[in-house]
């Protein structure tokens, strides 16, 4: 197999961009889904529902909405110019924005799963062992819902590595800025570069495949 | 004045929770009532963990909450331990990570309870190491009680510590809360529906019905009240006395209160220590000549002093004078008016069976 200088360049800015929008995603999706999972405040469900869109949105109007928003007349893109940032889009800061946004549910709804299913008890034990509000979210809630965490940085890893419409739209296909594995593939076969697009679309199976299985084994190694 | 000042009012399901208590800082108090009678909300109210809008909480002194002056402490602030109805320990640490959970929120200074002491109290040294999962039902709620006294709380609180537990490891647990509130000085109010745990234990008694604190006060001239049968069908007193001599023979010991003694089987402790003794109203008849002929052991000279009722029309409930303590005798109607029963009359207490709580 040999991997085109090109092709390393798209690998190493996916991986770059997965990693990236992991962590971000840690920390904007954990107060969410905390936020979601204690809330009785009716904005609960309209909230869920619009972090849950990209799941059922085509990755293309979720691009296009960004590409807007983000764009030189758009209202983000004039903050951003403001602040001195310039505008985003085709550029690698405005794929990590797009990512970010369009892999939240796949972080977002595994974490809050977990902290609803730890439930009140252990909270209001805390709390009567002293344990301030944010005391109690790290030493209680967090470690009773790592199998949640893992699940979603390795999902949300995973769909950042495996999106294509989105970073179409709000990226575009500049090479080592902003084209990711699967643009890459997507320009193989265009150009009918079979052999190559072979190469890199089996790379992605097997990844996604051990990337799963691993999840599932640990999965099943922490509920025993 | 050490006591403990509460007021709560909140809404429940089925009825309002509004009560208005005066119970004492120290020693155990029970608040007693059927499940679902609000018992669980005003313990939750005492903690913080519900949140009563005009609630006042004053605690020896300290004022814990008080809706008219807008303070709440919430309840990580608030020096309290609190045992729940299941143990809820943290399934993510081991027994020793449980206990220092509290303890470590501790400033050392505040520390009135001593690592050892707690440990020792609740029998838990062998448990230290082992994983929470591994503990039985009676282990894991000692060590939850460990946790809660680790805090050196200046109020107990607990839920029904034992509902959820198997008879056998009931009877483990019991002596530990026995040695809790006579080792330590600190207030417990404690959460039953189980009138033989309230018998054993409080030395305060809280009545809860339909959210409401139907009686409140020490806990023997609660039971002995024959306008409000507390233990309903179970009705009857509870007293502390000392032991006064044993009879090896017969494997029975005496106990004596002020006013009289007592035979009870064998007691264990030696002359001298503290036992409290039950005795139900329905083993209490009475006589008004004393009699001789009889297998009865205990017979006490006593005055009759109210008449109430009974829990069935054909029952009244007798509550006598015998020797400064009240005791209870549950009769028929028919012998109430056979023997012309009155306050004031002179009779004599045939006591078919005591038992010894502790």
């Amino acid at each position: 197999m040999m991997l085109t200088e090109g092709d390393l360049s798209a690998i190493a800015l996916t991986l770059k961009l997965a990693s990236i929008t992991t962590v971000l995603l840690m920390l904007v999706g954990t107060p969410i889904a905390w936020w979601l999972a204690r809330t009785r405040c009716w904005l609960k469900e309209p909230v869920g529902a619009l972090v849950a869109l990209p799941l059922v949105l085509p990755p293309t109007v979720l691009g296009f909405y960004l590409l807007v928003a983000l764009g030189p007349h758009g209202p983000i893109g004039h903050l951003t110019q403001v602040l001195g940032l310039g505008v985003l889009p085709f550029t690698f800061a405005g794929l990590v924005v797009g990512s970010v946004l369009y892999s939240l549910p796949f972080v977002v709804q595994p974490v809050q799963n977990a902290f609803e299913a730890i439930g009140e008890r252990p909270l209001e034990a805390a709390a009567t062992l002293r344990a301030g509000p944010l005391d109690c979210f790290f030493s209680v809630a967090v470690p009773l819902a790592w199998p949640g965490f893992l699940s979603a940085a390795v999902l949300g890893f995973s769909h950042t590595v495996g999106e294509f419409g989105m970073v179409l739209m709000i990226g575009g296909n500049i090479p080592g800025a902003t084209k990711v594995l699967s643009v890459a593939i997507y320009d193989h076969v265009e150009g009918l570069e079979y052999g190559q697009a072979h190469d890199l679309a089996a790379g992605m199976l097997v990844f996604s495949f051990l990337v799963l299985l691993a999840l599932y084994l640990v999965r099943k190694h922490a509920r025993s | 004045m050490s006591a403990i000042h509460a007021r709560f009012r909140l809404p429940l399901a089925d009825f309002q929770l509004d009560v208005d208590l005066n119970v004492p800082g120290r020693g155990v108090t029970a608040l007693f009532g059927h499940s679902g009678s609000g018992k669980t909300t005003l313990l939750r109210c005492l903690a913080g963990l519900e949140r009563a809008p005009d609630g006042l909480l004053q605690v020896n002194g300290e004022t814990w909450q008080d809706g008219g002056r807008g303070i709440f402490l919430p309840t990580h602030a608030r020096p309290l331990g609190y045992v729940f109805q299941e143990a809820s320990l943290f399934a993510h640490l081991s027994v020793r990570r449980n206990l220092e959970y509290g303890w470590r929120r501790i400033p050392a200074g505040q520390r009135k309870v001593d690592w050892d002491q707690a440990v020792s109290l609740l029998g838990i040294e062998p448990l230290l190491t082992r994983s929470v999962s591994r503990l039985s039902g009676g282990e894991r709620q000692r060590v939850a009680i460990a946790r809660a006294l680790l805090t050196s709380p200046k109020l107990l609180l607990m839920d029904e510590p034992l509902a959820s537990l198997d008879p056998s490891s009931k009877a483990e647990i019991l002596p530990y809360l026995e040695r809790l509130h006579r080792e330590l000085s600190i207030p417990l109010i404690y959460v039953s529906h189980s009138p033989d745990e309230v018998a054993r234990l409080a030395d305060y008694l809280v009545l809860i019905r339909n959210g409401r604190a139907a009686a409140a006060g020490p806990l023997l001239e609660t039971l002995a009240r024959v306008d409000l049968p507390v233990f309903g069908d179970d009705a009857g007193i509870v007293f502390d006395t000392l032991v006064a001599e044993h009879d090896t023979n017969y494997h029975l010991s005496r106990v004596e209160f002020p006013g009289g003694g007592i035979w009870v089987r064998d007691a264990n402790d030696p002359v001298g220590s503290p036992a409290r003794v039950r005795i139900l109203a329905r083993d209490v008849s009475l006589t008004l000549e004393r009699q001789h002929d009889t297998s009865i052991l205990n017979i006490l000279p006593a005055t009759v002093l109210e008449i109430g009722d009974g829990a069935h029309p054909s029952q009244a409930l007798v509550k006598l004078d015998a020797g400064g303590v009240p005791l209870l005798s549950r009769l028929t109607r028919r012998s109430l008016d056979a023997l012309k029963l009155a306050p004031g009359l002179a009779v004599w207490a045939q006591i078919k069976a005591v038992a010894l709580l502790r």
